[in-house]
């Protein structure tokens, strides 16, 4: 196959910075005429910079098998840098991302604790529900997983001292991510206003934790979390090592993978289950009968529930919460037939990936049984079925988010039951920012189950 | 059947360990995933089976003989 050939460019590259416009408006529209226009490879035009896309598996292996050497994320995500601050890097290199696993409590073994971590927490935000009532969907996942990741990932001394107010900051840095940032990321917009103002509200925040917790001393033996092992560091100079500033990049980014991206997935979830009654009346079923014995939630959710684990599968599919991956070219590259120059923008989209037809037939319907036996869509495809990225930069929060999701679902199916409180097409994602979210209004009505 | 692991995918996530801990085992300090057995006998098809099913990478697969 030659590789010296140009690499088609999409239509529509008229404004004055290029498709920076429709990637603010209509990303989705954008990344999918690439592909209807250009095949597996094409380009579109962000801000003056090339963006090579690849779709389909054989530029997506290509894409997600390249070393960091080739590509690069470092600098492929300008937005995240004044979120998590200066120095605090979007992705850590692998061998800082095995360490991660090592470290940080996202191994298999430590998945039973968050899992008795999560039903608590999801314990807590049902508690003051009464019979029956309203929630906003976005609010209301997004406060519960600022807590569980909290808990799960710096510790639950430090979710304590967390409530709803840092979630609200938290939601106004995943606000400020406007594509504007390709251009400059501290652009006078208000949206990057407000995503500064929250930062620096967040590092009071954590900066009154660190002066109580100073002059409280240290916790118990076993009762130490990640903030107590940072607050003690020290540099040779025996001072302290991170300063509030630092310690709140370092939470930020820890959270941030899992967190509206957990939150966004099980709002899908619900939404999407209620749009489908014959898939909740199977998931409540296959709920009852698992439980039926008594057991924990806690034991169940890291086993196979598997009609709920499909149908999250299939949200997952049709609404992946980011739907243009990003790196950089470091050295010349060959996806799919062209070859991409040093110095270019690459791109892989779930959200165009996941719908391939000819992979996922009747690509646009939700069909949770695309992944039971022998199906199995997901594994058949491994470099389309893609909403976790795939190869070296794969989530590697991936089983804790399957395990989260199903740990929810068996606490607030088995104790309630869902209506949509608003016409079901209007629920829809608000796509203007990177950090995509539910558009809200999008609430839904509860009722307490009779048994 | 024999198990083959992708060692561009696996990132030691060590679910296969806890789904089959007679074929797979990932140490405190491994990387990846630490083959025990790589020719598991039919007893162990079910085991080997969900850790595929299971690993959050994709990395695992077996050839049939």
């Amino acid at each position: 196959m030659s590789t010296s050939t140009t690499i088609p460019r999409v239509s529509g590259d008229t404004g004055p910075n290029g498709h920076l416009e429709e990637l603010r408006g209509d990303p989705i529209g954008l990344l999918s005429r690439v592909r209807a226009e250009c095949g597996d490879v094409g380009v579109f035009n962000l801000a003056g910079r090339d963006v090579v896309l690849a779709t389909g598996a054989e530029a997506n292996e290509a894409y997600f098998r390249a070393p960091d050497d080739v590509l690069d994320q470092g600098e492929a995500y300008p937005f995240m840098t004044p979120i998590f601050g200066k120095g605090v890097v979007f992705d850590a290199p692998p061998e800082r991302r095995k360490e991660m696993l090592r470290n940080q409590a996202l191994r298999g073994d430590q998945m039973k604790e968050h899992a008795a971590t999560i039903e608590h927490e999801v314990g807590r935000m049902v508690a003051g529900w009464g019979e029956s009532g309203e929630i906003d969907l976005l609010d209301w996942f997004a406060e519960l997983t600022i807590y569980t990741t909290s808990s799960c990932l710096i510790g639950p001394r430090f979710r304590e001292e967390l409530d709803g107010s840092f979630a609200r900051l938290y939601h106004d840095l995943e606000r400020g991510t406007d594509a504007l940032a390709f251009v400059d990321p501290y652009l006078p917009i208000e949206s990057f206003a407000r995503r500064d103002r929250a930062r620096i509200a967040l590092v009071e925040l954590v900066q009154a934790i660190m002066t109580r917790r100073a002059a409280a001393g240290p916790p118990k033996d076993g009762e130490w979390d990640m903030l107590d092992v940072l607050m003690v560091l020290t540099d040779d100079a025996d001072n302290a090592r991170f300063s509030a500033d630092e310690i709140t990049g370092i939470f930020i980014s820890m959270m941030f993978a899992g967190h509206h991206t957990s939150s966004g997935t099980a709002a899908w979830t619900l939404i999407e289950l209620l749009r489908h009654p014959q898939a909740m009346a199977q998931v409540v079923t296959e709920l009852d009968d698992l439980y039926a014995d008594g057991r924990e939630v806690s034991f169940q959710a890291l086993r196979e529930i598997p009609f709920l684990e499909s149908t999250l599968k299939e949200t997952l599919r049709l609404h992946p919460p980011l739907i243009l991956l990003l790196r950089i070219a470091k050295q010349p590259i060959e996806i799919g037939g062209y070859t991409v120059p040093s110095g270019a923008m690459v791109g892989a989209s779930p959200a165009v990936s996941n719908r391939i037809p000819a992979d996922f037939p009747q690509p646009d319907t939700f069909d949770p049984s695309r992944y039971l036996e022998p199906r199995q869509e997901d594994l058949i495809n491994r470099w389309t079925w893609i909403p976790f990225g795939a190869g070296r930069h794969r989530c590697v929060g991936s089983a804790f988010a399957m395990m989260q999701l199903k740990a929810i679902f068996s606490v607030i199916l088995r104790d309630y039951e869902f209506e949509l409180a608003q016409p079901s097409e209007t629920y829809r994602d608000d796509v203007t920012k990177m950090v995509i979210q539910l558009q809200q209004p999008c609430r839904v009505r509860y009722r307490r189950r009779v048994r | 059947m024999r198990v083959v692991v992708d060692r561009d995918l696996c990132q030691g996530h060590a679910m296969c360990a806890s789904e089959a801990p007679a074929v797979f085992a990932v140490g405190k300090h491994d990387d990846q995933v630490r083959v025990l057995d790589e020719t598991p006998s039919p007893a162990e098809r079910d085991a080997v089976r969900r850790a595929i099913t299971y690993c959050p990478t994709g990395a695992l697969s077996v050839q049939e003989d």
